[in-house]
């Protein structure tokens, strides 16, 4: 597994009475590039590859979301990334496919609170509103390429690469004071 | 700001996301060491450089990652249609009369 590098250590990064981002626990990552027999795929990892750009789909320790036509990140537990490598691996030879674990790449902010969504649109280009709760997307966020999962109406994953999280982390916590001196 | 249709996520999305990449339909010759000196260089550097509707590459950069195909007017900016890489060029002038 590759060492974790980021410079942000698992934190609270600002708390309001707006939004909350915190800097998440080490998680595993994989990216994974296929196509073909989707299915074989989806057995051997555990958790069927939803097609649709923007879909997930979740498992006891894994969670998938498509990116593209032929790519999907998944986010699993660090007890079984290791299988889920070997799962791939073995299935290589019959349908070959990339598989890169990116563990140590990207750090993970969590943003929840009654502002969340009005505090993302200071740096998302697209609408919030057209990432539906259980989705995911890919996309840009005060210049930075980041991936954003919602899982509710007012709380978000974003995955951000580690060199960029530092500059993220000031733009949402800046963000953030400014929506709670608006409800002071 | 421009919002561009992406054919493989199925949704409008802001100018930003997209980078350009230059005309379309420029297909790489099958055998390239039959080529001339002059087919090479309008393989490589001659382009239509069209004022009014334009036959060019976009890619979703900052999401699903693809390249596709796009009829954008040079003039005014104006998406008549995006469509997948690798599906065959649409009509111009059925995409004109369909605008109207």
């Amino acid at each position: 597994m590759s060492k974790h590098i980021s410079s942000l250590a698992p934190s609270v990064v600002v708390d309001t009475a707006a939004a909350r981002v915190a800097v998440s626990q080490l998680i595993g990552r994989i990216s994974l590039r296929a196509r073909g027999d989707l299915a074989a795929v989806g057995k051997a990892i555990g958790v069927e590859l939803p097609t649709q750009i923007g879909a997930c789909a979740k498992a006891e320790g894994i969670e998938v979301a498509c990116l593209g036509p032929d790519e999907w990140s998944l986010l699993v537990s660090l007890d079984q990334i290791e299988k889920v490598e070997d799962a791939l691996a073995a299935l290589y030879p019959s349908l070959p496919h990339s598989m890169t674990e990116i563990t140590g790449r990207e750090v993970t902010f969590t943003i929840e609170g009654p502002k969340t969504p009005d505090l993302l649109s200071i740096g998302l280009a697209r609408d919030v509103a057209s990432i539906k709760v259980g989705q995911a997307r890919r996309t840009l966020f005060d210049g930075t390429t980041v991936v954003l999962w919602r899982d509710s109406d007012t709380s978000f994953r974003m995955d951000v690469w580690n060199s960029f999280a530092p500059f993220l982390a000031t733009t949402l916590e800046t963000g953030a004071k400014e929506l709670a001196a608006e409800l002071a | 700001m421009i919002q561009i249709h992406c054919p493989y996520c199925g949704e409008t999305l802001p100018e930003l996301e997209f980078t350009y990449a230059g005309e379309a339909h420029i297909d790489r010759p099958e055998n390239p060491s039959d080529q001339t000196d002059d087919q090479w260089e309008s393989f490589l550097f001659l382009r239509e450089n069209v004022k009014g509707p334009h036959f060019e590459r976009w890619r979703h950069a900052h999401g699903c990652g693809r390249f596709f195909n796009a009829v954008r007017n040079t003039i005014t900016d104006r998406f008549y249609i995006t469509y997948k890489a690798g599906e065959p060029r649409p009509d111009l002038a059925t995409l004109l009369e369909e605008d109207k």
